[in-house]
């Protein structure tokens, strides 16, 4: 076919989208500062929010990653640049995320020592949540991401020159490794940076519940990525329409899934009544919260839903771009929702917010550029997939 | 064979990139009338054969959503209109509650009649007759190979060019279709005597051995609207209990919700002095009272409590309830002789509630007061 002669080198990216990362980058960073010092405590929340923000988009391409390589999926290989290139941004996440740990006093009721002394539920959770055990499990998760990403990355990457199917064979049995590792890790890093901003809280799925966001999350931005270079002709004539139609599957796929973890965790919760998890929920439906509780419902299900349920909404790039971003915001709200009512009695939301979500897009769109222009092709050459993902059908 | 008219040419594909190619090219050379056919569904065809989308998903959605409106309607009324109970202390009506429900329902729904509609409405069941069917080449597309076929109806067939154009399209191998006999004259056969009666003699038989295997081999009796349970009735024997009984005294000291026991059984001067009438006689209160004392006291003190009914004469006479001694008595001591009763007259403990008879204390007050009025009153 007419693209087996063609190169796939990477083309620079144009310099109106830098001038714009980086001004968003550069406003973020100085409304941040500024949101600092005005009010530290609710500033590190919102900081807490982007984090794990970040989180969800990188970890979640690593999830995404393994499972391509897991299922021998064939229609994403084409695009498996773009999330490496995700990926990779993990070892700046984890120096993002010690600003949190330098300062959990200040969003972790369970860091007070005076606040645990008269409180016999936190001292009974006392054994797991403690200051010292929080940052050893903080190195453990993002010693466990940068290893497998990196060492994924680097195999994925060596690929291109070697063109060496035995390094396909040793991501998979990585990926398959990873899964186990990644279904824990994601888990208890929820646990600690969203749930336990609410110490006295029980729920035993909020792990999957942020795992599903996370895929979102990580699905959206790697859509919006892909189309934004095929759109501006990077990846040349070879994506097409069966490519497309499989993001815009998978994000229909798990805004259910979202909904339905949702609703699980809702359900019990309601069903079995019991004061100490309802009050979590009671107090997202008072004080101006329930509004955005109303927007998750409808924001994060029921319009996504209905956008995204017939076959030619899927592969309809407009569409697509519309709704990864759509989704996007939601995930934020969703963690913002899980984060700020645990800290705030009445709803908070303003200018800090809307810096930190600048500051967060900033970042993004900033680790973007500067992993864009280290990549040498923007389509896995090497790769024995390759041929059958440029001549997938659906 | 020959004097039967052509339906199609039919040809395999060993790979499906070379149907989408053969497609491709078919669509350029402009015959319209094809097919494609895969053993597993290829989800790319539609689009590539330039076909509308198809408006089977419409059905879907629309039998989605009844599904759903059905079920919440169905629960609604169940739980809130025809039988509601209490469960686990939530409100009748529970949205919460019925969302699974809903959600089953529209999913079950959906997809049933999903196929329901396709097989009945556009595959024109119990017609089951197609040119295709029984051919080798169906038999080879539904096991390992991709078929195209272009159908004799189209404009531009012509039998030769159309197989030698698939043979250049790299086709493995080529047939031609014929229809058979009776295809022609093909109708709806859905009232079709013989359909019909297939369907009877299939719920017959059906009922028969369903009723023969559960009622008959394995003694389960025919729907019984839950006439039989697994429980003691009232006033039957049982072997689980030593002495027989079915029915069980409660524990002693037992006290029934609303019924506590009566502390001044005998005590008359203790009643009145420490009861103290617990009501405030409103006028819901006093309605009450004179209800209850309409029904109970008045056959034999009268209407107004004169003691003058129509049992004067016949009997022991009523005492009137406006002695000076009932007048000073105080609320409790009334209340004492309601619940105990006197002389001839029974207690009404089993008549009246507590509330009940405190009510009709109210009421005797009232008819004391309207005989010999206050000096206030009177002003």
């Amino acid at each position: 076919m007419s693209y087996e002669n063609q190169t796939f080198e990477a083309k620079p990216l144009p310099a109106r989208f830098k001038q714009i990362s980086f001004g968003l980058l550069f406003l973020g960073l100085v409304l941040s500062a500024l949101a600092f010092t005005i009010d530290s405590h609710r500033a590190l929340a919102n900081y807490n929010v982007i984090f794990s923000l970040l989180v969800s988009v990188v970890v979640g391409n690593l999830f995404l990653f393994a499972i391509e390589y897991l299922s021998g999926a064939v229609w994403s290989t084409v695009m498996r640049r773009v999330n490496e290139i995700f990926i990779s941004f993990v070892p700046i996440v984890f120096v993002l995320g010690l600003l949190i740990l330098f300062n959990s006093h200040s969003i972790f009721h369970w860091a007070h020592e005076e606040a645990v002394k008269t409180d016999k539920l936190l001292q009974w959770k006392s054994p797991y949540l403690n200051e010292s055990f929080f940052i050893i499990r903080y190195f453990i998760y993002f010693v466990v991401w940068i290893l497998f990403a990196l060492v994924m990355i680097k195999n994925s990457f060596n690929q291109d020159k070697s063109k060496d199917q035995i390094l396909t064979y040793k991501n998979s049995r990585l990926s398959g490794a990873f899964i186990p590792f990644f279904a824990i890790t994601l888990t208890f890093f929820s646990i600690d940076f969203l749930m336990s901003t609410e110490p006295h809280w029980f729920s035993t799925i909020f792990g999957v519940y942020y795992f599903s966001g996370t895929v979102l999350a990580a699905l959206s931005v790697l859509t919006l990525a892909v189309i934004f270079l095929h759109e501006q002709g990077y990846f040349g004539n070879i994506l097409r329409r069966d490519h497309f139609y499989n993001f815009g599957a998978l994000l229909f796929a798990f805004v259910n899934f979202w909904a339905y973890i949702a609703f699980s965790q809702f359900l019990l919760i309601w069903y079995a009544n019991l004061p100490e998890e309802t009050f979590w929920m009671i107090h997202r439906w008072e004080k101006g919260w329930e509004i955005f509780s109303f927007i998750l419902i409808f924001g994060h299900f029921v319009i996504p839903y209905f956008s995204l349920l017939s076959q030619q909404a899927k592969s309809n790039l407009n569409r697509l771009k519309f709704m990864a971003i759509w989704i996007l915001l939601m995930h934020y709200i969703d963690l913002y929702w899980l984060v700020m009512p645990s800290l705030y009695k009445e709803v908070v939301f303003g200018w800090i917010e809307i810096s930190f979500i600048i500051l967060g897009v900033g970042i993004i769109l900033v680790l973007f550029i500067w992993r864009y222009e280290r990549i040498k092709n923007i389509v896995p050459v090497g790769d024995p997939k390759l041929k059958r993902s440029l001549e997938f059908h659906l | 064979m020959e004097n039967k008219p052509l339906y199609s040419v039919s040809a395999t594909f060993n790979d499906i990139n070379k149907v989408y190619e053969a497609i491709q090219k078919i669509n350029e050379v402009g015959y319209k009338n094809y097919d494609v056919h895969t053993p597993y569904p290829v989800h790319g065809l539609p689009h590539a054969m330039k076909l509308k989308s198809s408006k089977l998903g419409w059905v879907t959605l629309i039998f989605g959503f009844s599904g759903a409106i059905f079920a919440f309607l169905f629960m609604y009324w169940v739980n809130v209109i025809d039988y509601p109970l209490v469960v686990g202390g939530k409100p009748f009506y529970q949205l919460p509650a019925y969302i699974p429900v809903i959600f089953e329902v529209t999913v079950l729904s959906a997809s049933v009649f999903t196929v329901v509609w396709m097989l009945f409405i556009l595959f024109k069941f119990p017609n089951n007759s197609h040119p295709l069917i029984d051919t080798d080449y169906i038999k080879r597309v539904s096991v390992d190979r991709f078929g195209i076929s272009i159908q004799a109806n189209d404009e531009i067939f012509e039998l030769n060019k159309v197989k030698e154009f698939l043979k250049s399209l790299g086709a493995e191998e080529i047939f031609e279709i014929y229809y058979k006999v009776d295809e022609l004259k093909d109708r709806p056969r859905i009232f079709d005597k013989k359909f019909l009666a297939f369907l009877a003699l299939t719920s017959i038989v059906v009922s028969a051995i369903t009723y023969f295997i559960l009622n008959q081999l394995l003694f389960m009796s025919p729907f019984n609207w839950m006439h039989e349970q697994f429980r003691i009735n009232p006033q039957t024997s049982t072997t689980v209990f030593k002495d027989g009984f079915g029915m069980r005294n409660p524990v002693e000291g037992t006290v029934a919700r609303g019924y506590l026991p009566y502390p001044f059984k005998g005590k008359p001067a203790e009643a009145e002095m420490n009861l103290v009438n617990p009501l405030i006689p409103t006028q819901q209160v006093l309605k009450l009272g004179r209800e209850k004392y309409l029904t109970f006291c008045s056959p034999c003190h009268g209407n107004f409590g004169f003691g003058d009914s129509r049992l004067k004469g016949q009997f022991p006479n009523p005492p009137t309830l406006h002695s000076d001694r009932l007048i000073k008595m105080k609320d409790g001591g009334i209340f004492h002789i309601i619940t105990e009763g006197q002389n001839v007259m029974p207690g009404y403990a089993s008549q009246m509630t507590v509330d009940e008879r405190w009510a009709v204390v109210h009421y005797i007050r009232v008819l004391q007061r309207a005989v010999n009025p206050k000096e206030s009153d009177l002003r």
